[in-house]
């Protein structure tokens, strides 16, 4: 196992450097001059631009550039925002309200999945398999932000139910229903994925061997069937849980919640680079982890995975 | 293994129920199962009684029902199954009027089960304590944690895991196969029913595990007066193990009587087939010749047509067409964190194969018998020691000599189902290795595509067909005609008839033995069933743990056998001490 640990992380390293480089490469090649777009619509003088251009190394090729923004990242310094903040206060600020959002929405599709998948699962073919498939489709042709603006409309604006936008004031109980949107963009495979596996663990031989034990079905379905088809569901939500993470930046958006996402958003629409770069790093990293933490999971539910 | 000694606390003492009152009375059942293309008559119009106390045996080929009949009797049919027709009475109650929760009370408490496969009948996720405190749970056997947790250890030690404290919190996949199918013998049992279906319980296993297994269930069940059903395809196991045999054919039971009976003076022709195509009773290597009148009447007897080949294949030997010396294989097994383990699969093993002639590789799982075929086959690289096919050297050749080395040398698979690609069609399958060693053109190929499937007794309108369209039978001879397509000099046939049903193994071992004089074909036969081995091998090697122990002409081996372990494997075929009525 702990072999296992440290070949993943291993592979990480490459991946970690090939998406960082790619990276620096697109935002060097992104059309503009940083220094102008930092003065907006005001003109830097001659002096000024130049003690800028030396102070942000832009003078520098691009490789030696690339080096100097990596040795800063691995001395913990991530620089500073046009604005002035350095990248590590205004990350430290956005992650919770993010991490919040994303836990609530994964908490959501979970739930979601694994309750519609069961019944759709026990009762395959029948009505309210029927009427799961053509609510799951419905709800997953229509785009995701489609969907936050209905949502937005009917529910926030229309019962009242949870504020429009979300703004500084971000808690669990003015976000549930931009974690539910998401939720409900994103069970669909789950649920398919637990339906599929509930049929096929009913059939098993270990299941009807359950029932010769003399067991009632009211303990077979949820020790030997459910517990053996949630396996796939909660991986599959798990491995949502890191794309969530790197990836709110249009629910964000669309709520004004002041998370990555927003920052992200905003430093995009402003074309700060040195932002975008050291955002999404960090977010690389963290998807990685995610990743490397699923595959653990696995291990952990199934104990016929053992990794060596 | 040691014999185990049964420990029988209170409350299993022999059940004492009235012997002269069945327990179970099976009444004009009909079960159908509904499918994509209308209602499939699986069980058609069966009648049994089973007394207290007593072993009744169905047997029958697979789709004879005899499962399905089974399963019906604990009302656990899948899905598209129900009983159609007639009453399954248990202590005089109608199962099909019993409600859930009386039917749960009579599952495990009345009919204990133990099934056919110990692979996937254990929950993968759980614990085999959980598994098993589960089943005593759910009987009421115990109250309390503690309790539980003994009477679990108590009835997995009755089952033959005498190491069951240490094991109750390992899973089914850290059990080998013998292992798991005492752990659900001990599920199967552990509320002390009346009546124990056993399914084919020990057709996954090895033969000595097998007879380890049967001796166990045996000695359980007469210390507790429980009556057993025993469901099972071998005639031979059937009639050593159960007093009464019941035998079925497509959902009807075509004869039933006393097992000796049934062996000495069968009634009904298919009985008669049955009994001679079991392996078990041929006592001697079959030849080419099939009596005209037994291929009218549709009847292989392996019995009748087995002749001694012995001089005339020493007549044909021709050199060693495969060679082996001091062959060995190593593997390294990780085991956990940075440490790994050596395990030596072959140890030195020389042995040679003649021209025109069969030798047979017996062993258990784990014997290493395979791997040698793996290594003689390429598939696996020896770690030492030299393999020579046909004058060349195997680990010498290379590029264009390696092919041609393969091309004289073919194998054949265990698994019919799963050997054969599902998305081709079986004209390609076959005459895929043409196309790869580019033998004639496409035309040429496909008359050989067609010769082939004439050798092996199927219609050339097969080739247009698909694997899943065939019977396992059928899917066997077509690796066999893939097999044979580029000529080649030896097949490797590795478990080639283990996994097909007695009739249809019968003749498939007959085809072999046919094609085998025909073309002059050299075999080594791959197997863990020595009643095979004596009807299709001139020569037998007897491995074990990696080592050959005992080598030498079939006949001699079976008469007059030097060790300890071939003796054994011997004694667990299945009938191999009762009298045969050919």
């Amino acid at each position: 196992m702990l072999r296992y640990i440290l070949r993943r992380l291993l592979q990480a390293i490459p991946v970690f450097f090939g998406t960082t480089f790619l990276l620096y490469f697109m935002v060097f090649s992104m059309p503009g001059d940083p220094i102008l777009a930092l003065f907006g619509d005001r003109t830097p003088n001659e002096a000024v631009y130049n003690s800028l251009v030396e102070q942000y190394n832009l003078d520098e090729p691009f490789i030696v550039q690339y080096l100097l923004y990596m040795r800063d990242l691995f001395t913990g310094n991530l620089g500073v925002t046009f604005s002035g903040r350095s990248v590590n206060e205004v990350f430290a600020d956005a992650f919770p309200v993010t991490l919040m959002l994303v836990t609530m929405a994964v908490i959501f599709e979970f739930v979601l999945a694994a309750v519609l998948g069961l019944i759709s699962g026990l009762r395959a073919g029948k009505l309210s398999d029927q009427f799961n498939l053509v609510v799951a489709l419905v709800l997953n042709s229509i785009p995701a932000f489609v969907a936050m603006f209905f949502a937005q409309y009917f529910i926030a604006l229309g019962l009242g139910w949870a504020p429009v936008t979300v703004g500084a004031n971000a808690t669990w109980s003015t976000m549930w229903l931009p974690a539910l949107t998401i939720a409900l963009t994103l069970y669909v495979v789950g649920m398919r994925l637990m339906r599929g596996s509930v049929i096929e663990s009913r059939g098993a031989d270990y299941v009807r061997t359950a029932y010769a034990k003399g067991l009632t079905s009211r303990r077979v379905t949820p020790v030997h069937v459910a517990r053996n088809s949630l396996i796939p569901v909660i991986t599959n939500t798990a491995a949502s849980f890191g794309a969530l993470i790197a990836g709110t930046t249009v629910t964000e958006g669309i709520f004004n919640i002041p998370g990555i996402g927003k920052v992200l958003y905003d430093a995009i629409i402003g074309g700060q680079g040195p932002t975008i770069v050291s955002f999404v790093t960090i977010l690389t990293v963290m998807y990685i982890i995610v990743n490397i933490l699923v595959d653990l999971l696995y291990a952990v539910l199934d104990p016929r995975i053992r990794y060596v | 293994m040691t014999t185990d000694v049964i420990t029988t606390s209170i409350d299993e003492q022999p059940h004492e129920l009235d012997p002269n009152k069945p327990l179970v009375q099976v009444k004009d059942l009909e079960v159908s199962f509904r499918t994509q293309g209308g209602d499939v008559h699986a069980v058609r119009g069966v009648n049994f009684d089973i007394y207290p106390g007593e072993t009744v045996a169905i047997v029958g080929e697979s789709g004879s029902g005899k499962s399905t009949t089974a399963t019906a009797l604990m009302n656990l049919l899948p899905g598209n199954g129900r009983i159609s027709g007639g009453q399954v009475l248990i202590e005089d109650k109608d199962i099909s009027k019993l409600g859930q929760r009386q039917m749960a009370a009579v599952r495990g408490h009345v009919i204990g089960y133990v099934p056919q496969d110990p692979m996937s009948n254990l929950n993968p996720v759980w614990s085999v304590g959980f598994q098993v405190r589960e089943a005593i749970k759910a009987n009421g056997l115990a109250k309390g944690r503690k309790e539980v947790e003994a009477r679990a250890i108590e009835v997995l030690q009755q089952a033959g895991l005498s190491d069951a404290e240490r094991r109750m919190k390992q899973f089914p996949h850290q059990f080998s196969g013998g292992m798991r199918q005492r752990v659900l013998i001990g599920i199967g049992l552990g509320a002390n029913p009346k009546l124990l279906i056993a399914d084919e319980p020990t057709s996954a296993l090895d033969v000595t595990v097998q007879k380890t297994i049967l001796d166990h269930i045996e000695n359980l069940t007469r210390a507790r007066n429980t009556a057993v059903l025993l469901i099972t395809h071998d005639l031979g196991l059937a009639a050593e193990r159960a007093s009464k045999v019941i035998v079925m054919h497509q959902g009807k039971i075509v004869e039933a009587g006393p097992s000796r009976a049934i062996l000495t003076d069968p009634q009904h022709p298919y009985t008669r087939r049955l009994l001679a195509a079991a392996p078990s009773i041929a006592s001697q290597r079959i030849g080419a010749t099939v009596s005209e009148d037994a291929k009218d009447e549709g009847v292989i007897e392996l019995a009748s047509i087995a002749k001694d080949r012995h001089e005339e294949a020493e007549a044909h030997a021709g050199g060693a067409v495969v060679k082996v010396e001091d062959l060995t294989k190593v593997f390294s097994i990780r085991r956990g964190g940075f440490k790994s383990e050596d395990l030596t699969a072959v140890d030195n093993v020389s042995f040679e194969v003649h021209k025109g002639t069969t030798m047979a590789l017996v062993g258990e799982s784990g014997s290493g018998k395979t791997t040698v075929a793996r290594m003689i086959l390429g598939l696996e690289t020896p770690t030492s020691g030299e393999i020579t096919v046909g004058g060349t050297r195997l680990d010498k050749a290379q590029g264009k000599e390696l092919f041609d080395v393969r091309r004289r040398m073919q194998p054949v698979f265990q698994d019919p189902y799963a050997s054969l690609d599902p998305q081709r069609s079986i004209g390609a399958i076959i005459g895929e290795p043409l196309k790869v060693h580019k033998v004639g053109d496409a035309k040429s190929r496909t008359a050989r595509v067609e010769e082939l499937l004439d050798q092996v007794s199927l219609p050339g309108a097969i080739a247009h067909r698909y694997p899943n369209e065939l019977s396992g039978g059928q899917r066997q001879r077509v690796a066999i005609a893939r097999a044979l397509a580029l000529k080649p000099e030896v097949v490797v046939l590795d478990e080639a008839v283990s996994a097909l049903d007695v009739l249809v193994q019968a003749q498939v071992l007959q085809l072999l033995a046919d094609l085998q004089t025909e073309l002059g074909l050299t075999y080594l036969f791959i197997t863990h069933d020595l009643a095979v081995v004596r009807v299709i091998a001139d020569e037998v090697a007897v491995m074990e743990q990696g080592k050959i122990v005992e080598a030498g002409a079939t006949d001699e081996v079976f008469a007059n056998p030097q060790q300890a372990y071939t003796q054994r494997l011997l004694d667990a075929i299945p009938g191999s001490g009762l009298d045969w009525a050919v």
